[in-house]
């Protein structure tokens, strides 16, 4: 898994520090979902040197932007694209794709 | 003295960069050689085969055309979208649920880009995974057969939202199984506004005149279409 190989790369980088978490930042919309992600975590970090630590996830809610408040806002349901101040629909996605490794926890 | 306690350092770096990257890649070369790529998703079943094999069978004789199309298993598809003429080739990805962008560019290796305008790919079937993986494509089609229900599109929002245009399916059965026009547009208008949908029926041709303008249609000139 490329989120394994990436912290063992840094942690080799930095000479071969633990890598004791991963922070992670999942967007709604990223297509992944949270309880797969951990539970492939595990086994994908079996036999590495990232064998133990955690995956901490930090879930990005869905924020678009209307263009006619000129506003960004949250999502309130995925089932509706639509602002969240006047209603009006509105498919510009300004966050909530995220699927990107932020920090790692290491000695 | 050296502190044992963890500390934090600042990565930042997203997990599909690699994929990213290489559709990038795969995106510069299909416009340098003037090929428009289409990808198809949906769920198994849907029809993305059939609406392949006539889209290719119409396409035919008017633009050079050609796909690939992901399976888990079996090169059942790929041998039957081959007696349109097109030349197909087959990715299976074993137990995969969906195409990366390596994959497809492994599948185009001896194929010569410049001598295509049209590419088709046919995404695994598969409503959730596909969304998170750039191919390269200009446009991405999500099919919905009229069989699978009005309210696909609230169920899986995010391939709805990451594709460009909507293709209903099978419309010829849309009376056999009641299907209600107006509250499939409205759902997949409320996941992903602004959206063009087609209705199609690759059995009896119908609906097919009016999305083979977009399908032949130069990346750029897609843009106006869809537009338009």
């Amino acid at each position: 898994m490329s989120m394994v190989e990436m912290a063992e790369e840094e942690s080799t980088r930095r000479g071969g520090v633990k890598v004791f978490a991963i922070h992670l930042k999942l967007g709604q919309l990223s297509g992944v979902v949270k309880d797969a992600l951990l539970f492939s975590y595990e086994v994908a970090c079996q036999g590495t040197a990232l064998e133990g630590s955690q995956l901490i996830i930090e879930e990005v809610p869905v924020a678009v932007y209307c263009p006619n408040c000129r506003a960004e806002s949250l999502l309130a349901s995925l089932q509706r694209f639509c602002c969240g101040t006047c209603g009006a629909l509105t498919s510009e996605v300004v966050r909530g794709k995220e699927l990107e490794v932020v920090a790692l926890e290491i000695q | 003295m050296m502190s044992t306690q963890p500390r934090l350092v600042e990565v930042r770096q997203n997990v599909l960069k690699q994929n990213d990257l290489l559709a990038r890649e795969l995106r510069r070369r299909f416009r340098e050689a003037g090929v428009s790529v289409i990808s198809l998703v949906s769920s198994p079943g849907s029809g993305k085969t059939a609406f392949l094999e006539k889209a290719l069978t119409l396409l035919a004789p008017e633009a050079r055309v050609a796909a690939l199309v992901g399976d888990l298993a079996t090169e059942n598809d790929a041998a039957r979208l081959a007696r349109s003429g097109a030349p197909v080739r087959q990715i299976t990805t074993g137990t995969i649920c969906h195409l990366d962008a390596q994959m497809v560019e492994h599948a185009l290796a001896g194929w010569s880009l410049e001598e295509l305008d049209v590419l088709f790919i046919e995404n695994v079937g598969n409503l959730v995974c596909p969304s998170s993986y750039d191919l390269g494509e200009d446009l991405r089609l999500v099919l919905l057969s009229v069989t699978e229900g009005e309210d696909k599109p609230l169920k899986y929002p995010t391939i709805f939202n990451t594709a460009d245009v909507a293709v209903i399916t099978k419309i010829d059965l849309a009376g056999a199984v009641e299907f209600d026009h107006a509250t499939a547009h409205r759902n997949i208008q409320s996941v992903r506004p602004g959206m063009r949908v087609f209705e199609v029926s690759a059995k009896t041709g119908a609906g097919m005149d009016e999305l083979l303008p977009l399908l032949s249609a130069r990346p750029a000139e897609s843009e106006k279409v869809l537009a338009g």
